[in-house]
């Protein structure tokens, strides 16, 4: 069963081709990766699943409903499409634990004149929140100790994880990480990866992900598909994807070794 | 820190005065403005009730413009649709003041979203200038909508009153005006509490990510509108009962201006700062008249000297802290209580 | 209807329109190369004109010698304005950046204030008197010749922003400042230039309309009529610049005409609105793209 199945999907900008004629599905319950060099088009497919970019062909189906472009980005935030953004997408002014609930908007209710108040719903509401957000996610991700800081003053790392929190606060059905661990060092990479893993594992949630670190990829990814030039190369299993001549094509430009030998090393000087 | 698990715990987590000395700062806070009133003369006490309105209306401002990112040039238009209910409802029926005061914020408000409507497809400066064509078009409906409006001449109205009590000097007016400023902050820290405060936030830091978190753009933006011209309309209410009379020439573009300045120079999306903001550049200018007059015996040119002085503080305010304090005076007063707090162990 | 009338006001207003097209190409000139609203070049306008009444008037010099000297100290000031006030800003927020040119304003309007007192002044008259025949249709010749010094100065600015290196440079940094630094221009300069510049059209168009209309701290106003040219026109558009300019000038001439002056700001402002609805970067403006 797909939860998310993509079909024929065009996008351009002026002449540039961002997405051509894309389909394939992301099985439930499975964590999905997207790969692909820099400009095939990854992040514009996210974009276009969030409803902010409007594809000019094919469409999308999300839990067997289709999403059309009159679905605007948060009514899909509200109907479990959450995600993080390649260029961290933090608020700045506000703390990492206002960020977090920021992601639980759309689940809440409570109107203007009880928030003047703060009394009523708007109390009951904002109180459960903060302590749901506090036992389910920031427990889980480790980030107690950073709760009260302003976003803006925390590393590069952290920040990452506190994006993730903020998507987990949107009780996803599909979670879209684009780049998750991009700029981490191992140890920040090796965290990452797991809470990728528990949350599918532990929250039953789908994880759609794109990612350049092949290493993470092939280890946790479930199912695979390789875009290029704004085309589905490939899908599959990661055994599958690794050893297909087509894939390596695309990330070398060459299969040649001797070619790809010069490319690294362009003034021709072999250490 | 840890937090106990018990819901109490996160509820008194999320409480805006947490510890003790807070609260007594906060009662002493509140028992002199108190007490203000019967220790003062006139003058001050003129003055308190200007800051009272314009700490109100400069709330409002700093939601929409400090807090939600979106610039308005339209802040003195909306207080005088304000004004103008107030005058055309105590003239017309008479109501009470709590009722004419809510009515005109309401009114604001229903203006103010008018004016927002065209966020759905400007953003930034362009959103500011169509709030400037708002302010424009207001003006020319005060001064030409004669049988409602007056006209050039404006109208004139009696005082606020309610169970048979008349707040005619400033005295009694400062009984409304205050606790009313109070009451009016405390709502406005309440809504930065709830998920409207942070959509708002969250719309200033980064609109499109916010809306593909699933904040409706043009709801928030439009209710940020909404707020803030309720405030303007309730200042602008308390301005026609404080003086009696009201005038198309009463909210030129330049108070718009004065307000903005109010929330740039106290700092943007902080409320205490607008407060303080406000207080200031009320108290700017009656500073200067004391020390003209005070130098007047010597200088006896000093006199026509201080309007053309009194533009030039105005802007370098604006400026100087733009550049040297953007975080306005908010920030200046944090270093000044982190350097008390510290006294005398560290200098 | 008056055909006649129509006509002569119809006149009056293109040319005046002719000195809004000016200043808005310096509005733009600053806008496209440093992406700063400039809500104080009325009062830039203010500030030229009163150095014009200072040298002309004050000092007796020709007006002919008077009038570069005071667009020159116009442009000086704008160059100044964006060292010392502008340049700091660098990377704040736009809000920011516009509250400072308003706070300029302010500065600029207490110190004319301070120097000539807050009463309204007429400039010297210099130019030629003899009545203006287009036609059948009278125009005031102050008018007229201040359209025609107007024009040269932007038809000079056309051909100087095609075909110079610094008008290669300030298009380059125009359309990509990053792109335009990697190829070796000195952006800064780019930016004080463009200060200078845009400050200079004002400052030739400000001694202009006071010239016909008269001076007083509130000069600035006009400020506001700029702004709803550069808009209604496109921010980062020229063309824009003078199509606007020429039509709202006309329009404000004739509401004011047939409706009474009061009429005039609410009739452009209203162009405004609408423009802003159904076209909101302007008649030839771009839009800007957004990403996440
Ligand atoms: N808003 C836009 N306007 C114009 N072109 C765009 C826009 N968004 C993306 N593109 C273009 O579409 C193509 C695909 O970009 P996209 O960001 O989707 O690539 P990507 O696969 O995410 O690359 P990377 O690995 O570098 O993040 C690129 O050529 C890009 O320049
Ligand atoms: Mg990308």
């Amino acid at each position: 069963m797909s939860i998310l199945e993509i079909s024929n999907l065009s996008l351009s900008f002026g002449g540039v081709k961002a997405l051509q004629d894309v389909s394939f599905r992301v099985p439930e319950n499975t964590i999905t990766t997207i790969i692909g060099p820099n400009g095939a088009g990854k992040t514009s497919l996210f974009n276009c699943i969030s409803g902010f970019y409007k594809p000019q062909q094919g469409n999308i189906r999300y839990q067997g409903q289709p999403l059309p472009g009159s679905i605007k980005p948060p009514r899909r935030a509200a109907l479990g499409l959450a995600r993080t953004f390649q260029n961290i997408a933090l608020f700045r002014g506000m703390t990492v634990l206002d960020n977090i609930k920021l992601g639980a908007h759309v689940h809440m209710k409570s109107g203007l004149l009880s928030a003047l108040a703060y009394f009523g719903p708007a109390r009951r509401e904002e109180t459960a929140v903060r302590q749901e957000v506090e036992e389910r996610i920031i427990d889980f991700l480790e980030i107690d100790h950073i709760r009260r800081q302003p976003v803006a003053s925390l590393p590069y790392g952290l920040q990452k994880r506190v994006e993730l929190a903020r998507a987990l606060a949107m009780k996803p059905q599909v979670l879209m990480l684009d780049e998750p661990v991009a700029g981490m060092n191992r140890e920040e990479k090796e965290d990452m990866a797991r809470f990728i893993l528990d949350i599918r594992e532990e929250w039953g949630i789908t994880v759609l992900m794109v990612e350049h670190d092949m290493g993470m990829v092939m280890d946790i990814s479930d199912h695979i598909a390789v875009l290029n030039f704004g085309q589905v190369i490939t899908e599959g299993v990661p055994a599958d994807v690794q050893n297909n001549p087509e894939v390596i094509k695309a990330y070398l430009g060459n299969s040649d070794i001797d070619s790809l030998r010069r490319k690294l090393n362009p003034e021709g000087e072999v250490a | 820190m840890r937090i106990g698990d018990a819901k109490q715990s996160y509820e008194a987590d999320e409480a805006i005065w947490t510890s003790s000395t807070q609260k007594l700062w906060l009662g002493f806070f509140l028992l002199i403005l108190m007490v203000f009133p019967f220790a003062v003369d006139s003058y001050l006490l003129y003055l308190g009730c200007l800051v009272g309105i314009a700490v109100i209306s400069t709330t409002g401002l700093n939601i929409l413009t400090g807090f939600t990112g979106l610039i308005s040039l339209g802040q003195a238009g909306f207080m005088g649709v304000g004004a103008y209910t107030v005058a055309w409802l105590s003239i017309n029926t008479g109501l009470p003041f709590p009722i004419t005061l809510v009515l005109a914020g309401l009114m604001a408000a229903a203006v103010g979203i008018l004016v927002g409507l065209p966020s759905l497809r400007v953003k930034g400066l362009y959103l500011a200038i169509a709030t400037l064509a708002a302010s424009v078009f207001l003006h020319f409906i005060f001064a030409e909508w004669e049988p409602v409006t007056g006209g050039m001449g404006g109208l004139s109205l009696e005082p606020a009153h309610l169970f048979g009590l008349t707040f005619q000097s400033d005295f009694m007016m400062y009984f409304i005006i205050v606790p009313l400023a109070v009451l009016m902050v405390l709502a406005a820290r309440n809504v930065f509490r709830t998920r409207i405060g942070r959509a708002f936030i969250a719309i200033r830091d980064r609109d499109i990510s916010a809306e593909i978190l699933g904040i409706n753009l043009l709801r928030y933006k439009l209710m940020s509108f909404a707020l803030s011209s309720f405030y303007a309309g309730v200042a602008g209410g308390l301005f026609a009962y404080f003086y009696r009379v009201v005038t198309p020439e009463s909210f030129p573009l330049s108070m718009s201006i004065f307000y903005l300045a109010a929330v740039i120079v106290g700092g943007m999306g902080n409320l205490l700062g607008g407060i303080l903001g406000a207080a200031f550049m009320t108290l700017v200018p009656e500073a200067l008249k004391l020390l003209t007059a005070a130098l007047t015996p010597f200088y006896p040119n000093a006199p026509v000297f201080m309007s053309p002085m009194l533009e030039i503080i105005f802007g370098g305010l604006i400026v100087g802290f733009l550049i040297f304090e953007p975080h306005g005076l908010a920030e200046i007063w944090h270093r000044i209580r982190r350097f008390f707090r510290l006294w005398p162990f560290r200098n | 209807m008056d055909w006649l009338f129509f006509g002569e006001i119809s006149l009056a207003g293109l040319a005046m329109g002719g000195l809004y097209a000016l200043i808005a190409l310096g509005f733009v000139i600053i806008y496209k190369a440093t992406r700063v609203i400039n809500f104080a070049i009325g009062e830039i306008m203010m500030f030229a004109a009163y150095l014009f009444l200072a040298f002309a008037g004050g000092m007796e010099l020709s007006p002919w010698i008077a009038l570069p000297l005071a667009v020159i100290g116009g442009s000086i000031l704008g160059g100044v304005i964006e060292k010392t006030m502008i340049r700091p800003m660098l990377g704040e927020s736009p809000i920011s950046v516009v509250m400072v040119t308003i706070g300029i304003g302010s500065i600029l309007v207490g110190l004319v204030e301070f120097i000539w007192t807050a009463d309204p002044q007429l400039l010297p008259s210099f130019l030629p008197r003899e009545p203006v025949f287009i036609g059948p249709l009278y125009l005031a010749p102050k008018i007229a010749y201040g359209f025609l010094i107007g024009s040269a100065l932007l038809i000079i600015y056309l051909l100087y922003f095609r075909f110079s290196r610094g008008g290669v440079a300030l298009r380059a940094t125009a359309s990509d400042q990053a792109a335009a630094y990697s190829m070796g221009i000195n952006v800064r300069r780019v930016f004080n230039m463009a200060w200078v510049f845009g400050s200079l059209a004002a400052s030739l168009a400000g001694v202009l309309v006071a010239a016909t209309g008269g001076l007083s701290p509130q000069f600035g106003i006009i400020g506001l009529s700029v702004l709803v040219v550069v808009i209604v026109g496109g921010l980062d558009s020229i063309l824009g610049a003078l199509v606007a300019g020429v039509f709202i000038g006309w329009l404000e001439t004739v509401a004011g005409a047939y409706l009474g002056g009061e009429y005039r700001m609410p009739a452009t402002f209203l162009v405004l609105a609408v423009i802003l609805v159904i076209r909101p970067y302007g008649l030839f403006g771009t839009h800007e793209i957004e990403r996440v």
